[in-house]
């Protein structure tokens, strides 16, 4: 066991396993780096840099025999370089005035920002985009919810062919979003389309899914919920299956309703599953943009802000504004995602 | 008469008994609801069957055989393997000879690149959600949750950086540069789950073993690692499924010759200016579905255990 004197050190002793040093020098030099020189120089300097600091915790937690260092570092550089970084740069970008297709590049301060908050955003066509997106998290996010629940209660019995069936439940998910959203086009399509097909029998009209917002809508959401509600199901499924049998003989023994059974005993397991599930999903739903592009490429009013994002970035290379939109957009799902927890915290202590 | 009973029990025919088991009538509800639920995969597999010509007849067609009578006269098509043959190689002009469409090699890249860099997700992640159960560091929380939140950003957040350093870099478009960016994506979720299997193992034969005088590594490959074999499959099927059709980071870093199946599916079946190629994207897409079905289906009973054990406090 290390005391806690071993593991105060000065901070400017120069030893190869002084890591706090390390970082200090390293961070100020790869500032330096990135203003002075070229990218293409200063990225390789910034490189050798943490290759160095990850080295000296190396050296640092090989010499107190400090595993928990050891068995973490290559996870944490591999995520630094990978993600950390690039959203640090990223970050930066969203400060200066900068487009992937031009060589010019100026400091601007934070007029990306309210550019995006005044001008971009607010104007009536993005915040139509950002409204869309609320609605598509929303009713994405509810559908996913209770289709993936009924199929999990529908799994969690065993019965004969079990195993069988339960891999066709999880095949939409194994699917490749650009065929299925390409496909879902065909099942919707006014007149090769299955539904139209059947829809024209039955009415005696023409059907046309998405030649009306709510159509358009409901046409996303359906593809949306269909690909994902096995994900819903098997961790609600995970909980169900991990619900002690015993509970359910004393309940039957005890004569406890169905419905309360379910809140008394079974809830209480699939809870944290259910957050969990329900957290992953938002997140997914709010970066929903393949199956808009797919399905309607934004037309009859499905934009999502994350679409719009795809094109301000990708297409018109308004690669800062881009970034700034993309903070602006973080901001927003770390909100969420916090009240969330917080949410569910408050929940689980409760009870 | 021997072999009968073992074949019966693996396909789930035991007597139902007990709570939460349910016969034959339970099965059929969900038979129904399965087969629904699999209807537009069955839709696509049956247009990769189709002959081309059929793809977009009205009424549209709809089955290969008519079930003994029971689908009628004009939904039914005649099944054909040709569009398989065509996946590979086909001509791309009119009335031109066959080319070499090169999907073998997009095949190939789809199947390094997902598995080399699961796996290597895997291999650190493992690593590390180790080190954070059984030697947790100061803050350790924290890092966990940090590790979380890079799950949490929208992956648009991250692609321009990473389009402009590997661009810097001259790493776009390369193996290693995909791999990369697929692992690091797959970590955050792999330390998390792997994370929760550790910390349900009981530390007593650990410490047994630390007694008996095994080393810190043989703890960790001879007796914990055996132990959490149904995470390691359930996380490696998760990742597989989310790495196996990612889009968006394959469409913008990956080049010619490192081109991944979606990104290349995409391409094929809507250049042109023709039309997409629905017969076409649907037998690559049903050829491409094979190997990660495969995988799902020999490592279900893991998966469904593994998830298990892996969210759920006991």
């Amino acid at each position: 066991m290390t005391t806690a004197n071993a593991s105060t050190q000065p901070l400017f002793t120069i030893s190869a396993d002084n890591w706090k040093l390390a970082i200090l020098i390293g961070f100020f030099a790869s500032v330096l780096a990135a203003i002075a020189l070229p990218a293409s120089v200063s990225f390789w300097i910034v490189g050798i840099i943490a290759a160095l600091i990850a080295a000296t915790f190396v050296v640092n937690a090989y010499r107190r025999k400090y595993y928990g260092g050891l068995l973490v570092a290559p996870a944490i550089a591999v995520l630094f370089v990978m993600n950390i970084f690039p959203l640090l740069w990223s970050l930066g970008l969203s400060f200066f005035a900068y487009q992937s297709n031009q060589q010019s590049i100026r400091f601007v301060g934070l007029n990306n920002y309210i550019k995006v908050l005044t001008n971009d955003i607010t104007a009536p066509d993005n915040w139509d985009a950002l409204i869309n997106t609320a609605m598509f998290v929303v009713f994405t996010v509810s559908a996913q919810m209770i289709v993936g629940f009924l199929l999990a209660l529908l799994f969690a019995k065993q019965f004969p062919l079990r195993k069988y069936l339960l891999i066709l439940v999880l095949t939409p998910m194994m699917l490749s979003v650009v065929a299925s959203g390409v496909f879902f086009t065909y099942y919707f399509d006014p007149t090769f389309g299955i539904l139209s097909y059947v829809m024209g029998n039955i009415t005696g009209e023409q059907f046309i899914l998405m030649d009306n917002k709510v159509g358009a809508v409901a046409g996303i959401v359906f593809a949306d919920a269909w690909m994902w509600s096995p994900f819903v199901m098997l961790l609600v499924l995970a909980g169900l299956v991990s619900v002690p049998k015993y509970l359910y003989e004393a309940a039957a023994i005890d004569r406890v309703g169905s419905w309360r059974r379910f809140w008394t005993i079974t809830f209480p397991y699939i809870r944290g599953l259910l957050m969990l599930a329900l957290l992953f999903r938002t997140i997914e739903a709010f970066k929903l943009a393949d199956l808009v592009i797919l399905l309607t490429k934004g037309g009859n009013d499905t934009m999502t802000i994350s679409y719009h994002l795809i094109r301000i970035a990708n297409e018109q290379n308004k690669t800062s504004e881009g970034a700034a939109i993309s903070y602006v957009m973080l901001f927003m799902v770390i909100v969420l995602t916090n009240l969330y927890l917080y949410l569910a915290n408050r929940r689980s202590q409760e009870s | 008469m021997s072999a009968v009973p073992s074949i019966l029990e693996k396909l789930g025919f035991r007597k139902a008994s007990g709570v939460g088991e349910a016969g034959w009538g339970h099965t059929l509800l969900v038979v129904v609801v399965a087969f629904i639920y699999f209807l537009p995969v069955l839709m696509i597999i049956f247009t990769a069957l189709k002959p081309a010509t059929e793809a977009l007849s009205v009424p549209p067609t709809l089955s290969p055989t008519s079930l003994f009578g029971l689908i009628p006269e004009q939904f039914v098509f005649a099944p054909t393997l040709e569009n398989f043959t065509s996946v590979f190689s086909r001509s791309m002009t009119v009335g031109g000879a066959p080319e070499d469409t090169g999907f073998d090699r997009f095949f190939f890249n789809s199947i390094v690149i997902a598995s080399v860099s699961v796996l290597l997700a895997l291999i650190i992640g493992t690593l590390a959600a180790y080190g954070f159960s059984r030697y947790p560091l100061k803050g350790n929380d924290t890092y966990l949750f940090i590790i979380l939140t890079t799950r949490m950003l929208p992956a648009i957040v991250v692609i321009i950086p990473v389009i402009l350093m590997f661009r810097v870099v001259g790493l776009s478009g390369s193996y290693i540069g995909i791999i990369m960016l697929y692992t690091a994506f797959n970590l955050a979720f792999t330390i998390w789950m792997m994370k929760s299997f550790f910390d349900e193992l009981s530390p007593d034969v650990e410490d047994a073993a630390r007694i008996d005088g095994s080393s810190e590594a043989k703890v960790f490959l001879k007796i914990c690692l055996p132990q959490v074999v149904a995470g390691l499959a359930a996380t490696f099927v998760f990742g597989l499924i989310l790495t196996w059709n990612e889009f968006l980071f394959a469409l913008l870093l990956t080049g010619v010759d490192t081109r991944t199946v979606p990104v290349a599916m995409n391409q094929a079946v809507s250049s042109g200016g023709r039309g997409t190629d629905w017969t076409l994207l649907a037998s690559i897409e049903t050829l491409f579905l094979i190997p990660v079905f495969l995988v799902t289906f020999f490592l279900q009973n893991h998966l469904l255990r593994g998830v298990t054990f892996g969210t759920v406090k006991r």
